[in-house]
């Protein structure tokens, strides 16, 4: 059962049983945004707050499976108070990670350096169980959609 | 009743001979599809080693057996559910959804228009909501539901009312999240003294217990020969034969015509019209076989069997979990198949699901492709058990071990 306790390391137990930056900020000035994952229900509601190019405050509600869910927490707390830049960034280590990189990461090829990624490896033993990749990978697209509708 | 050793089910089936993560397979997703029997499977290759050729074309005499494979087919569905004339009621599709789009696009499209009423359940699978969606936007039908019970029985105090001005009921003859088998005689009764007619969803019963479309009063039958012992890729839409000699056809093409010019054509009768293009033959054989194998083991002995897992995992779910485990599912044995639904205090239907993998366990996480009964039970996703003929308590007992192992892990 040894993947089993990689997929669920006792950081990402901890995300899911007490996720970080839990809630909905008010909008406006937050912007909202909604991402699902059709085949098996789970959802998230992101709202963002952007001071100029930094991520000012972000929250996460929703709920899902503890990958989906604890993976959305380990992300606000990457992203929050983080600039733009840092933050996409941060969204590419995360895909390549993942093996779900976009077409338009430069580095897609590249080897993933899993220390840079912080507390983010945690969520390294999704990538053998390849049906739960899109539970660990939809708080960071939604976050890209948020991003893309906020045209930052 | 003769009673079949389910150990003697699982030698016949050879899928149950394979291990997963290195453990013997506890198979309890037969709701979502069922584990064939050799005999199935070789009766299909026996066709494509033997008969494999195009039906109702050649005069050769391999085209003759391929016709006539085929048609024999139809002959034993349509008497192992109790058909009057199974050569003019029972077309294959390629599955339980195709044969509900086929009946809403056939008959649907053709006689229902703005404002006619169409009734189905709040516990219906997509399959028997979404195509009556479609006719709702495209012709401005309306639907109207029954709803579900705090048992997760069909609550019929309004059914009258419901069914007044109704053109159609389409109701499942058993959930595909709770095991619920509604009243199907009594709510087809209704039906017809409101002048609408009735169709069922029946691809979690007719593998599953003794099913004669005539005792149950209905006008039409959908179900998958997947979920009956049979291979993917062929399904079942049966209707009363003035039904559906009555029903223009849906696709068109080779096979379901009479004749054609460059500016018309004529279309053949009941079922062929309805068969465009070349069918699944060797599906068809080999649902023959499912239904030969289904035979011997007797549907009342099957159904028997699945109640008696049915009753055996919700005792030991309750007295070795109590409140932990919620049971979605109806807690007596009447009136219900083998199917359960359950959620964990604390743990997400797909994490349950994927610590039983580990131990060998297929159950099913998810919405069910029930979300309006998800909703109304409240619940984002449950993790679904269900049984076959195969099943057996060691199963529970495997799926019990798992549970405790994810409510230790995520508790």
């Amino acid at each position: 059962m040894d993947d089993l306790e990689d997929l669920y390391r006792e950081i990402i137990l901890d995300h899911y049983r007490s996720p970080r930056n839990r809630g909905e900020l008010p909008t406006p000035p937050a912007h909202r945004t909604e991402g699902f994952n059709p085949l098996c229900g789970d959802e998230i509601v992101l709202t963002i707050v952007l001071d100029d190019d930094v991520i000012e405050d972000v929250k996460v509600d929703g709920h899902g499976c503890s990958i989906s869910q604890s993976s959305a927490s380990l992300m606000t707390g990457v992203v929050k108070g983080k600039s733009i830049d840092d933050a996409k960034g941060a969204m590419r280590s995360f895909k390549r990670m993942m093996t779900v990189a976009d077409e338009d990461d430069p580095d897609a090829d590249e080897p993933i350096d899993v220390r840079k990624l912080g507390e983010l490896a945690a969520l390294q033993g999704v990538v053998k169980f390849p049906v739960r990749i899109k539970c660990a990978t939809l708080a960071w697209n939604t976050l890209a959609q948020a991003l893309v509708e906020m045209d930052a | 009743m003769k009673r079949f050793d389910p150990e003697r089910v699982r030698h016949d089936v050879p899928e149950l001979r394979r291990t997963v993560h290195g453990l013997e397979m506890a198979y309890l997703d037969s709701a979502a599809s069922s584990l064939a029997p050799s005999s199935v499977i070789e009766a299909m290759s026996r066709y494509y080693e033997r008969t494999h050729t195009n039906v109702h074309r050649g005069v050769y005499q391999i085209a003759e057996e391929a016709t006539e494979a085929y048609e024999l087919a139809r002959r034993s569905v349509g008497s192992f559910i109790g058909a009057p004339h199974p050569d003019k009621e029972i077309v294959f599709t390629k599955n339980a959804t195709e044969s509900f789009n086929l009946f809403a696009r056939a008959w649907g499209a053709s006689v229902l228009g703005e404002g006619d009423v169409v009734v189905l359940t709040e516990m219906e699978h997509h399959a028997n909501i979404v195509p009556w969606l479609q006719l709702k936007e495209e012709r401005g039908i309306e639907l109207r539901y029954l709803g579900v019970t705090d048992q997760f029985r069909l609550d019929l105090t309004r059914l009258d009312e419901t069914l007044a001005g109704a053109s159609l009921v389409s109701i499942t003859a058993m959930s595909n999240v709770l095991g619920t088998i509604p009243p199907i005689r009594r709510i087809a009764d209704a039906a017809h003294a409101a002048g609408a007619l009735i169709a069922i969803d029946a691809a979690q019963l007719v593998g599953h217990a003794p099913m004669d479309v005539v005792d149950l009063g209905v006008d039409v039958a959908c179900f998958s020969a997947h979920k009956m012992l049979g291979p993917t890729g062929i399904g079942v839409l049966w209707a009363r034969a003035e039904l559906l000699a009555s029903m223009p056809p849906f696709l068109g093409g080779g096979g379901m015509i009479l004749d054609v010019k460059l500016d018309s054509f004529k279309p053949a009768d009941a079922p062929h019209r309805f068969e465009a293009g070349t069918p699944p033959i060797a599906e068809a054989v080999g649902l023959a076989a499912a239904v030969r194998y289904l035979r011997s083991l007797g549907m009342d002995a099957v159904a028997a069997h699945d109640l008696e897992l049915t009753g055996y995992a919700l005792e030991r779910l309750g007295s070795q979990f109590g409140d932990k485990v919620r049971v979605y599912s109806p807690q007596d044995l009447v009136d219900r198949g083998g199917v359960l639904s359950l959620a964990l205090e604390g743990v997400h239907a797909h994490d349950l699901a994927q610590v039983l993998d580990r131990h060998g366990v297929c159950v099913r996480p998810g919405h069910h492709c029930a979300k309006p009964l998800m909703r109304r039970l409240g619940v984002p996703a449950t993790a679904r058990v269900s049984f076959g003929p195969y099943s057996v308590e060691r199963d529970i007992d495997a799926l019990l071990g798992g549970i405790e192992h994810a409510l230790g892990m995520f508790g």
